[in-house]
């Protein structure tokens, strides 16, 4: 389903991501995990297309994307829930996922879609004429979820959409997840919640300072002595 | 208090709310552009001169009347500000410039180009639109025969308020109602998330500047009745729309609606309570206020990121 080949990715002269190539294909759950810094963020944000590789390709479905405009890769089935929700916290939580299903079939789909997240999220429903800036965190991350699923995605990007909740809470995004790729959806997540989404994953990519070290299967990875004193602390 | 005095005030007060009606949709202009590019837009004020141009010979040649013309202007000058962003502003934002106010200044080339074209073709010389409503007023004693005190209302100020407000209402029913408004809101809050929900922010600044142009354009239709033009007259109208950005805010529209008001009944209160020719002062007074007042200082308008609806 996405396809990276050799991406190198720069900030201006510093190179933050070092020929990368990982895979993602349809119905698994993928996890990219990493230090702070590590350039996670970075690769999702060069999916998406906001930063552009200077070298390498990226595929979605077989369709080179790494030189389209950010703003047409949602009308593919690409979404992105970005780092810090980033929702407009000026609109209501309505207005918001709104503005997740402005293309095509999601804009048709959407009082559809809108009462499918009102059922994952029932406390998004009480709230949908509450301004986005004033949820509180576990809130917003559900806004910026069901934004991201009103695209009716076929690769679903999350990047530490755990960040900042309470223990319980971060359980229940996990148990979304769980549920979207239930629904068909593919999903790569991106984490500092090492343990859990490696639980959650099928497969994970271990990224360090801008290079791919390590990749298996979620278990693998759990079990792998490497993971277990970087990432784990055991 | 007496009653004359009361019928004073009263009297200052209205013609305040209809002068403040008009500054808002001048105000929301800018406040729309300033929003969602945050430039600051020193040619706002020479857009409605060449809006009032349109409707002062579409009224001469063709017996138009201004507020005919609203259809007509508005729409050219969104077809010109769509110009304005894509072949001027748009390269100069694309441009990693040493001055990260060039855009700003290239607005203030805009205007002065626009207001010497103006003087060029029109000449210098002051007109008014000679509508045959002109001096038409409504008195509140034709109604209420016993009324203690007597008020009128200006025909065309009147209209043109109302006018005002319709167009308001449009913007805010565009701005809040449909994709596209949304788009533009949420371009203003934050491009980056917006092109992630697929929004073409590109054309969203140039459809928004397009707006803001139409807007004014609008604007001057309904100031052409009660106002004289001549070419220079865009400068005093930059700095209102400007003081109205700065009194509502900053972006926000409600803000520039009530930025609008207040400026509109300030300026009122000055004319009649100190004299004919200080309105302008007034306004610059509150303008110098506004900056002093402002946290942060003018910078903190170039940097500031949200615009509500
Ligand atoms: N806009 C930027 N300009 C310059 N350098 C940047 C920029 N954004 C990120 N970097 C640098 O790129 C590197 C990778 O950043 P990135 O945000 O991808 O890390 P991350 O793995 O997502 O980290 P975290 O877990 O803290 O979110 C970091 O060293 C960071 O300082
Ligand atoms: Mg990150």
């Amino acid at each position: 389903m996405l396809e990276i080949r050799g991406i190198d990715v720069s900030y201006g002269d510093t190179q933050v991501i070092r020929d990368l190539s990982l895979e993602v294909r349809k119905g698994e759950v993928v996890a990219l995990i990493g230090a702070n810094g590590a350039g996670k963020s970075t690769t999702l944000k060069t999916i998406s297309g906001l930063l552009r590789a200077r070298k390498g390709e990226i595929l979605f479905e077989g369709t080179p994307v790494h030189k389209a405009e950010a703003y047409k890769l949602i009308g593919m089935g690409l979404s992105l829930c970005p780092e810090a929700r980033r929702l407009f916290v000026e609109m209501t939580v309505d207005e918001n996922l709104d503005m997740g299903s402005l293309k095509g079939e999601a804009k048709r789909q959407r009082q559809r879609t809108k009462e499918a997240v009102f059922g994952l999220f029932p406390r998004l429903k009480e709230r949908r004429r509450q301004i986005a800036g004033t949820l509180s965190g576990g809130e917003q991350q559900m806004a910026a979820i069901g934004r991201g699923l009103m695209s009716l995605p076929k690769l679903l990007m999350f990047d530490e959409p755990s960040l900042g909740l309470a223990p319980i809470l971060v359980r229940e995004i996990f148990d979304i997840i769980k549920k979207i790729r239930e629904d068909g959806t593919t999903v790569l997540i991106v984490e500092q919640n090492v343990k859990q989404s490696l639980a959650a994953a099928d497969r994970a990519y271990v990224l360090e300072t801008g290079r791919l070290v390590m990749q298996g299967t979620g278990e693998a990875l759990l079990s792998n002595e490497h993971v277990r004193t970087a990432y784990l602390g055991v | 208090m007496t009653s004359a005095q009361i019928e004073v005030l009263l009297q200052t007060l209205i013609s305040g709310i209809l002068l403040g009606g008009l500054y808002a949709l001048i105000g929301l202009g800018m406040t729309l552009i300033m929003g969602v590019m945050k430039i600051i837009n020193l040619a706002h004020g020479e857009l409605m001169m060449v809006a009032m141009y349109i409707a002062y010979w579409m009224f001469v040649l063709f017996h138009v009347d201004p507020y005919l013309s609203v259809f007509i202007a508005a729409p050219v000058m969104f077809f010109l500000g769509v110009m304005i962003q894509k072949f001027l502003i748009n390269p100069v934002l694309r441009v990693e410039s040493i001055l990260p106010e060039n855009q700003v200044i290239l607005t203030v080339g805009i205007g002065m180009v626009l207001s010497n074209l103006a003087t060029m073709f029109f000449t210098s010389d002051y007109r008014s639109t000679p509508v045959g409503y002109a001096t038409d007023a409504l008195y509140l004693s034709d109604y209420w025969k016993s009324s203690p005190i007597e008020l009128s209302l200006s025909v065309p100020w009147s209209v043109s308020f109302v006018f005002a407000v319709i167009i308001t209402i449009a913007l805010w029913f565009f701005l809040s109602k449909t994709d596209t408004g949304k788009s533009i809101r949420a371009t203003a809050q934050d491009p980056e998330a917006a092109l992630l929900m697929g929004v073409n922010i590109k054309l969203m600044r140039v459809i928004t500047f397009g707006l803001g142009s139409g807007l004014v354009g609008a604007a001057g239709c309904l100031l052409l009745p009660i106002y004289y033009l001549f070419p220079a007259l865009g400068g005093q109208f930059t700095l209102i729309a400007f003081v109205i950005t700065i009194l509502g805010r900053l972006g926000s529209a409600m803000g520039a609606i009530i930025g609008g008001l207040v400026l509109g009944v300030f300026e009122s209160l000055t004319a009649t309570y100190i004299g004919m020719g200080w309105a302008p002062v007034g306004r610059f007074v509150m303008f110098i206020a506004c900056l002093v007042f402002l946290p942060g200082g003018v910078a903190s308008l170039l940097r500031k990121k949200r615009f509500g609806a």
